[in-house]
């Protein structure tokens, strides 16, 4: 740079100093304390600011809705923003030849889920729901197939048209549950990553996105037969899952539980000595941040269930699980600490989404005690059960989905029957009164709760299962050995992860 | 002319890369490699189950030198790599018969 051009630069520099300096002396006209912005001209009225009453009604009713669809919508986007932790997650804790196969199948399962859930699953799901109040009414969805006054499941709301549902409120609703059903779809390609077949987790996530969530979750928060077992049977409030330990990580598990004992260990995994060998994730940085963006999307989780922002629980509902998610980790990286001398990373993970998975259904009903003693818990169960499930069942989970959703998701619905302490929920499944558990005086929600845990081990694993087993028997679900040994990479994606790490074999490589 | 390979702890490598500078070497190639020796290996848990650590990582750093500087380099890399603990590592030394620079086609010492 010439020094011409420097001094150039210099007086430039000064003289842009001096016009901000100027500026920042003038007062300017604007509104900068925010004191004078919005008031009575900004309602909405046939004289501009002179409001009647109705008009004011008018524009407090439209707020109300607004604040609670804006919170429902973006407490859905940050559940969206859990596949990314979920990707994260199972990557990471999986070998780095078939890491472009586990973090694409995580990406799949949201495009498939999307377009299923929009064909057919909403409308099983949600189209007897009736109006929901807090988004404003969802009139077009009163359209619930049941046998004697028992729901089975909906049927308005196919393609997000039929019966009407071009509708604000539908539209909300769809979002935030197609994410959750996203999140049940994701969950079994942790349990089956490293060997199943990229095309097998295609239809399996039809299959869950269409059928096997939809159908389950009519029956609890759709209005279905499980929902009913209070008003009708005096069962508490029938069964309850807030945001769905049961719902959405039970059945999620329910698949990854089936999909793995079908499919069979990874090569290598169980030794013919019976020996259970380590396969040490590739990536354990990535795999702690997924966690970490997981627990992020968990507060829009739990607290966006409400669907309502005015909705003031909120606050109890977070603070719920964010408490249970920390105690769930901290326990499960003590007992490894003591039991084998270092604080496993992989474990600490899943303890905290164990005791995130487990506060799921509980998180709106119990106090913030009994989240910690409930994320105590799985944070307990969870070390069991990993070892438990890897050891003496041998049925190889390498991320251990079916610890962390199956069997937390499992005692989340129990908590919650044991745990609800009687201040929320009034007049939820068209029973008065808060949800009430077990150590507050209500034996009839526990009985409910136990009877949801029944139906998902029917439903959710014994369906899952003859999915599995019609598929294998048909398209086969495995990738071949020699394609599992050298890496799912090329044979399945075409592409590697990693190509640096490599040697180039590619024509492409040549000339460079 | 002889060809060195030494393998030496990962930490070491760039004392031992400077000072080989130093002494005029410029030529070098380095490899992360893992391998056994006296030092053997560990066993730690992941996710509960047993797995040993039996090949360790190390650093291995090829050099091509003309034969009267061989005595130096030996030094300059003992000096540089020892701790004096299990696992410092070892030095190779074999005869190279001919040395060719794909650039010019010059052979032998100069060619190093």
């Amino acid at each position: 740079m010439s020094a011409l051009t420097k001094k150039r630069l210099l007086s430039i520099t000064l003289l842009a100093g001096l016009f901000i300096l100027i500026f920042a002396a003038v007062a300017l006209a604007g509104d900068p304390s925010g004191a004078n912005t919005g008031g009575v001209g900004d309602i909405t009225a046939a004289t501009a600011g002179q409001p009647t009453m109705d008009e004011i009604a008018a524009q407090v009713g439209k707020n109300k809705i607004g604040i609670n669809f804006v919170w429902t919508l973006i407490t859905g986007f940050m559940v969206f923003f859990m596949q990314a932790g979920f990707a994260l997650v199972e990557t990471g804790f999986t070998r780095a030849k078939h890491a472009a196969h586990t973090m694409a199948m995580n990406l799949m399962v949201f495009l498939v889920g999307a377009i299923g859930y929009y064909i057919v699953g909403f409308a099983l799901q949600f189209g007897g729901v009736g109006a929901l109040s807090a988004i404003g009414g969802t009139a077009p969805l009163n359209q619930e197939f049941a046998i004697n006054g028992w729901g089975i499941l909906g049927h308005a709301g196919f393609f997000l048209t039929s019966n009407g549902a071009y509708d604000v409120g539908v539209f909300t609703l769809f979002l935030f549950q197609m994410v959750f059903m996203d999140t049940a779809v994701t969950i079994p390609t942790g349990a089956m990553a490293e060997r199943v077949k990229f095309s097998t987790v295609v239809i399996t996530s039809f299959f869950i996105a269409m059928f096997l969530y939809p159908i389950f979750g009519n029956w609890v928060w759709g209005g279905g037969w499980l929902a009913q077992l209070g008003s009708k049977l005096g069962l508490g409030h029938g069964v309850v899952d807030f945001a769905g330990s049961g719902v959405v990580h039970s059945i999620g598990g329910s698949v990854a539980l089936a999909g793995a004992i079908i499919l069979g260990p990874r090569l290598g995994k169980y030794g013919k000595d019976g020996k259970v060998n380590a396969f040490p994730g590739h990536d354990i940085p990535m795999g702690i941040l997924g966690t970490i963006i997981l627990f992020f999307g968990w507060f829009g989780f739990n607290p966006g269930s409400t669907l309502a922002g005015t909705d003031l629980r909120i606050s109890v509902v977070a603070v719920n699980t964010m408490l249970a998610g920390a105690v769930g980790g901290f326990v499960s990286m003590m007992i490894m600490w003591l039991k084998f001398k270092k604080p496993d990373p992989s474990m600490m993970c899943n303890g905290a989404l164990a005791g995130l998975v487990a506060i799921t259904a509980p998180s709106g009903f119990v106090n913030v005690n009994s989240s910690v003693f409930i994320g105590a818990v799985a944070g307990v169960l969870v070390v069991i059960s990993v070892l438990f499930v890897d050891s003496k069942l041998k049925i190889d989970d390498p991320v251990g989905a079916i610890s962390v959703h199956f069997v937390n998701g499992l005692w989340g619905v129990l908590a919650t029957g044991i745990f609800a302490d009687g201040t929320y929920g009034d007049g939820l499944n068209g029973v008065a009164g808060g949800v009430t558990g077990l150590l507050y005086g209500d034996s009839g929600q526990f009985v409910a709760q136990l009877i949801d845990m029944g139906v998902i081990l029917v439903w959710g694993v014994g369906l899952s299962f003859i999915f599995f087993k019609i598929l294998k028997a048909t398209l086969g679900i495995r990738v071949k050995p020699e394609d599992e040994l050298a890496g799912l990479d090329i044979p399945e994606m075409g592409v590697l992860a990693y190509p640096e790490t490599t040697l180039r074999s590619s024509s492409l490589d040549r000339s460079f | 002319m002889r060809k060195i390979e030494c393998i030496i702890r990962q930490n070491k490598l760039e004392d031992v890369k400077n000072a080989l500078g130093e002494f005029g070497i410029n030529g070098m190639t380095v490899t992360n490699v893992i391998g056994c020796g006296l030092q053997g290996g560990k066993t730690e848990f992941y996710r509960g189950n047993s797995y040993q650590i039996n090949l360790l990582p190390k650093v291995k750093i090829e050099v091509v030198i003309p034969d009267a500087k061989l005595d130096q380099v030996l030094d300059i890399i003992v000096k540089n790599a020892k701790t004096g603990q299990i696992g410092d590592g070892k030095i190779f030394v074999t005869e190279v018969s001919s040395v060719v620079r794909i650039r010019t086609g010059e052979s032998g010492e100069q060619a190093i």
